[in-house]
């Protein structure tokens, strides 16, 4: 170890903001002033804060934010060359950690190795007890570790809130001789990021998860579905699965305990209905990604029809945990039917934008407040999306709702992925529809023709709407659309489009009957259609 | 690419096959990551039909399938707008408009100069420095429509050269 190292934040969003070449010439200019042996500079994942990228210098323990490769010789030349603070690049760390007068409560659980470790270096997750949840459970039998992860009330971090511990133990009780294990990493959910910082910053404990999994319900064979787009966690997750092979973790006869497992990287190609478990099921055996009927359900006759786990990427990363700490441990943090954390993922018109990890529960208040720092620019909240696209638009007036998976049931605000998608007062809320319709139309298989239809028709009333064309009967009619698409449509995809749609139009009814009534937007963006001259030609 | 090549690739994946017919969306990926107008000509799809061993009317069904993989030509810079409501609400509504004229091409369109093809896409993950664009495989965030134009003058500037 050198007497001073200089950790860089490389995630994805620090990347577009040109962490990679920072690193290049922190390391260059470490190297011409010939401090190797006293400076070790590491990239790491790092939360929140996304004005710069977020340089920290250890043991000083001084936060920078870096916009150019001046700033990072500043940051040679002065402080690790002459032992001074630069400080107007210094950060205050409470901007990095989130504000104390919220008082927020962060536990991280799945976060926890995020920006601490090099994720490239199995040594390090090793070293942070990596890998010893699963030597720990190759101890135990596969009952006990099913009922480990049953009694800690973890439930499905993905959307759906299925009991994880259930699903292990439905697929254990099926006799086959194949079983399987299925990462969803296909995180599509507008607003959702979290996915891909955890499996960036931490893929072992995917890994490590899966593995556990694979072991608890007797399968062998493990996939892990990546969107096409998500490049770094694809080669993030190649490159442990990698080392984990090579270390033993990952293999035949793991630990000597003879159980073997095997498990791959698979990517997805485009489609957000491949998120949609029996959807991605289909893409990974080579077909197009349309889901399946269910019943019978994937524990039941999944992949290549044969009993499957599917598991979204944050429920894996709490398991490691779960096991090292205990069922009760876990049940501790939460609310009694909403066990553990969830990582939020903040974005929108709000000072702050990033993602935190806070106990379930937790008011929308608190992460837009205590964690975002309110809305952008001093203007004023309109309304706040929570759960993702197939979540619910919520008034100023929700904003003390805790989230949990009882939020939507007892108060109607959507947990979904963990989206927070903070809306000001420049906007109108029927282009918001409108845009949210288009998403589902774009990303509508085709399958059925409730939900192409239904999306489709939607879209036109909507758009007929932004033009100030549309009358009071086509609002009624987008209403109907909206309840009979949701009922009639053969997977979530169809079946969840009324959540967001009424609850914009319930909550801004008075704006929708202004379009249409009076032909007029209140934040006039909508606008008529200039004629064309050619008309009057005609 | 000649068979011989996709042989190869095939090879090199199917040491990452764990079943018999896993790798078919694997496969496409690498074989089109090939072609300069990203796609895949009509019969390197029935090439990997036959080297996988599935009937060329599935391969053609996956790739018309999913938005990633194209049948016919694209431009050289496919350019990939988020649309998504959280790139939608921080400026990239006037990203979208302006691309559009820009460029003046519509969605899924390709520029007569065969180097632009505008395409929306859904969420791409990076809403913490929304609104995003995606030019072939890099990301490009925080953006306002000047920098969007400065982005494609550059690229425009670079095929001149
Ligand atoms: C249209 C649609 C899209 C979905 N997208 C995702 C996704 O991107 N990631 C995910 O984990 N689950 C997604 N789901 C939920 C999955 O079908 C499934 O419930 C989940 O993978 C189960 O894992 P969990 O129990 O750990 O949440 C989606 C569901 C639907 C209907
Ligand atoms: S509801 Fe939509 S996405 Fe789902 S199967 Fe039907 S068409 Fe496809
Ligand atoms: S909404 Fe555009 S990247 Fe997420």
């Amino acid at each position: 170890m050198t007497p001073i190292t200089v950790l860089v934040s490389v995630d994805s969003n620090s990347i577009l903001l040109g962490a990679k070449e920072f690193v290049t010439y922190l390391r260059n200019l470490v190297a011409n002033y010939n401090m190797d042996s006293l400076v070790t500079v590491l990239e790491t994942v790092s939360l929140g804060s996304y004005n710069g990228v977020t340089v920290q210098v250890l043991p000083d323990d001084v936060y920078y934010s870096i916009k150019s490769k001046d700033d990072v010789r500043k940051i040679v030349e002065e402080h690790l060359l002459k032992g001074r603070q630069v400080w107007d690049l210094t950060i205050d760390k409470s901007s990095i950690k989130p504000a104390e007068k919220f008082e927020l409560k962060e536990i991280r659980i799945v976060t926890r190795n995020i920006g601490s470790i090099d994720p490239k270096n199995i040594d390090e997750y090793i070293a942070r007890d990596g890998y010893f949840a699963l030597s720990k459970a190759l101890k135990m039998k596969p009952e006990e570790v099913i009922k480990e992860v049953k009694d800690s009330g973890l439930k499905g971090r993905g959307g759906a809130g299925f009991p994880t511990g259930l699903k292990w133990e439905l697929t254990a009780k099926v006799q086959a001789d194949q079983k399987y294990v299925v990462c969803n990493a296909d995180e599509g959910e507008p607003g959702t990021f979290k996915d891909r910082l955890i499996m960036e910053g931490d893929p072992h404990s995917v890994i490590e998860a899966m593995t556990i999994a694979g072991y608890a319900v007797g399968a062998s064979k493990g996939y892990i579905y990546i969107r096409g787009e998500y490049y770094n966690s694809v080669e993030n997750l190649r490159k442990a699965i990698k080392d984990a092979y090579e270390y033993g973790f990952l293999g035949e006869d793991i630990l000597g305990s003879g159980f073997s497992f095997d498990l791959t990287v698979r990517l997805g190609a485009g489609a957000y209905v491949c998120g949609e478990e029996t959807a991605l099921l289909e893409s990974i055996e080579g077909k197009s990604g349309k889901p399946r009927l269910k019943p019978p359900y994937p524990p039941e006759n999944g992949l290549f029809g044969k009993p499957t786990v599917i598991n979204n990427v944050e429920t894996f990363a709490n398991v490691p945990q779960i096991i090292l700490n205990g069922a009760s441990w876990f049940k501790s943090i939460g609310t009694p039917n909403s066990a553990g954390t969830k990582v939020f993922c903040l974005a929108g018109d709000v000072n702050r934008r990033g993602m935190v990890e806070l106990p379930m529960g937790v008011t929308v208040r608190e992460v837009l407040y205590g964690f975002g720092g309110g809305v952008r620019g001093g203007r004023e909240l309109k309304m706040v999306q929570t759960g993702g696209l197939a979540g619910t638009f919520i008034g100023p007036d929700k904003l003390d709702t805790p989230l949990d998976y009882d939020s939507m049931r007892k108060y109607g605000v959507s947990l979904g992925s963990g989206v927070i998608l903070a809306i000001d007062s420049s906007h109108c809320a029927v282009d918001i529809a409108l845009n949210t319709m288009e998403f589902f139309r774009h990303e509508s298989c085709g399958k059925c023709t409730p939900c192409r239809e239904g999306t489709r028709l939607a879209c036109e009333i909507l758009e007929k709407m932004t033009k100030l064309e549309a009358t009071q009967e086509d609002l009624s009619y987008l209403e109907e659309i909206a309840s009979l698409t949701a009922d009639a449509s053969f997977c979530g995809l169809g079946q969840s489009i009324n959540v967001p749609l009424l609850s914009l139009i319930n909550n801004f009814r008075n704006e929708f009957l202004k379009h249409v009534n009076e032909k007029e937007c209140s934040v006039n963006l909508c606008k008529k259609p200039e004629k064309k001259a050619k008309a009057f030609i005609k | 690419m000649d068979r011989l090549e996709i042989k190869k690739i095939v090879e090199e994946l199917r040491e990452e096959q764990l079943v018999e017919g896993d790798i078919l969306i694997y496969l496409l990926h690498r074989v089109q990551d090939h072609y300069q107008s990203h796609y895949i000509p009509p019969e390197i799809g029935e090439m990997v039909a036959e080297e996988l061993n599935v009937s060329p009317s599935k391969v053609y069904e996956v790739l018309t399938f999913y938005s990633m993989f194209a049948t016919k030509p694209r431009g050289k810079y496919i350019i990939r707008v988020c649309t998504s409501l959280p790139c939608h609400v921080p400026g990239g509504r006037e990203i979208v408009e302006f691309l559009k004229k820009k460029l003046d091409v519509d969605f899924g369109d390709t520029t007569k100069d065969g180097l632009f093809t505008l395409e929306e896409t859904s969420c791409l993950g990076l809403c913490g420095v929304s609104p995003v664009i995606m030019i072939n495989d890099d990301y490009y965030g925080d953006l306002t429509v000047e920098k969007v134009e400065s982005i494609i003058e550059n690229l425009k500037g670079g095929e001149a050269r």
